[in-house]
């Protein structure tokens, strides 16, 4: 049920914000977060930002996801 | 990160002293382990048990009673998160569903017999699909630990600044640390350490296990979810162990922070106030459920529909509540993998996405029955 990845933040209006990850982009509710700005990450649960992260926080779960990936790929092309 | 895991796995291997029994309280932790195959990671000296973790599971079966009630009412929409969709209500003695032994009636089953029930990924779409048809009412189905609660709390919130009259929510989200407590002073139990929510405790903050580890002695560490962020928290819980302490030590830093998510939680406690709470396996735990403020009552489903329910009737032979209790591993159940599996299940521990026996059904390589 929880989505771990953190999503990045593309746009912010008000209460509400538009993020992405992995080609996937949605709307969702900033109402439980503070001070959110565009290129922030954010975790999203159920159409609601639950913590903001920065970039620099985000980044070892999207390197350990980056690293995940590639050896899953590297394992599918041997 | 291979390197990083096989470390952690001989520094685990390495433990000399009595065997320790760690458990997790987090459906998804639960998932993330079993899927990855991390219990093969720790040497047999320790044990990583499951224990309530999945809030779907230690809803008791009235709840869902009272769900399948509402979906037959003339008008009703039930809006809900997709793992309640196929946990089985009670079975009503001497129905066909008795007699069958077929699975006991869900809300897919509902469906399918002409309810109106959706599945929706937040609150949001609920109020969404009660904005748009105004004739209906539409009853969200509000199951959670911490992660969830603020969004049911901010959705009622944003409900009332609608003005919508024909949403409502059936609640029963639980708070964790009550649970952990009781766990904690269970006689039967005898936990040497917490792994602690992932994302709840992004909403609680680490200090909120503060009392588990100076109180009662016990290590606790918060982790994330990938199968290496869990086995630092392991590694953690036993050097903690190793060294005699017991402090709350927070591996998702991160996303977890000493204080939580403040915001969260005010919104939380704005619309929903503590109550006593059951909870499946483990009986009812005071102060660990979370009931709507009567401020908020026109929201509240259960106040909005008077309904007669059945007695509630847990499956026999069903041991849902000892393996959420840590006692009883999945395949110790005598239903597990013939008479209840995922296809048909008997208890929500088999079917919900962060149930313990549906997480061993599907990705342990051990003999069925």
């Amino acid at each position: 049920m929880c989505l771990a990845v953190p999503m990045s933040v593309l746009s912010v209006s008000g209460d509400h914000g538009r993020v992405r990850s992995a080609g996937v982009e949605m709307d969702i509710s900033l109402a439980l977060v503070e001070d959110v700005h565009p290129g922030d990450y954010v975790i999203v649960h159920a159409g609601f930002a639950i913590q903001r992260l920065s970039a620099e926080d985000a980044r070892e779960t999207l390197e350990i996801f980056a690293r995940l990936e590639k050896s899953l790929a590297d394992d599918s092309s041997r | 990160m291979i390197d990083e895991l096989e470390l952690l796995r001989d520094r685990l291997a390495s433990w000399s002293g009595d065997n320790l029994t760690f458990m997790e309280v987090c459906g998804t932790h639960t998932m993330a382990a079993a899927r990855s195959g991390l219990h093969s990671l720790l040497p047999p000296k320790i044990r990583l048990i499951s224990g309530p973790g999945c809030p779907v599971c230690v809803t008791p079966v009235d709840y869902l009673d009272h769900a399948l009630a509402l979906a037959k009412l003339d008008g009703v929409t039930i809006a809900t998160f997709g793992d309640l969709m196929r946990v089985p209500g009670s079975v009503v003695p001497g129905s066909i569903d008795d007699t069958s032994r077929a699975a006991p009636p869900s809300l897919a089953d509902a469906r399918a017999r002409g309810a109106d029930v959706r599945i929706v990924y937040s609150p949001l779409d609920a109020i969404a699909l009660a904005a748009r048809y105004p004739e209906r009412h539409v009853v969200f189905l509000g199951v959670g630990f911490e992660t969830t609660a603020p969004i049911l709390a901010a959705s009622i919130l944003i409900a009332r600044d609608q003005e919508l009259d024909n949403f409502s929510m059936l609640s029963a989200a639980k708070t964790i640390p009550e649970a952990m407590e009781a766990l904690a002073n269970a006689d039967d139990l005898a936990l040497n350490g917490f792994l602690c929510p992932g994302h709840v405790s992004v909403i609680l903050g680490a200090n909120a296990y503060l009392p588990l580890a100076e109180n009662h002695g016990i290590p606790c560490a918060i982790a994330g979810f990938e199968p290496l962020e869990i086995m630092r928290g392991v590694a953690s819980l036993v050097g903690q162990v190793q060294s005699r302490e017991a402090r709350v030590d927070n591996c998702y830093p991160g996303a977890v922070c000493p204080e939580g998510n403040r915001k969260a939680r005010e919104t939380l406690y704005r619309v929903f106030e503590p109550a006593d709470s059951i909870w499946r396996g483990l009986g009812k735990i005071p102060g660990s459920g979370l009931a709507l403020r009567s401020e908020y009552s026109v929201f509240d489903a259960s106040a909005r529909f008077d309904i007669a329910l059945p007695k509630p009737v847990e499956p026999k032979g069903c041991r849902c509540g000892e393996v959420l209790r840590g006692v009883l591993k999945p395949e110790g159940c005598g239903l597990f993998g013939t008479t209840c599996t995922p296809e048909a299940p008997r208890g929500a521990c088999m079917v919900s996405s962060e149930g313990s026996c549906a997480a061993a059904y599907h990705y342990t390589t051990g003999e069925r029955r």
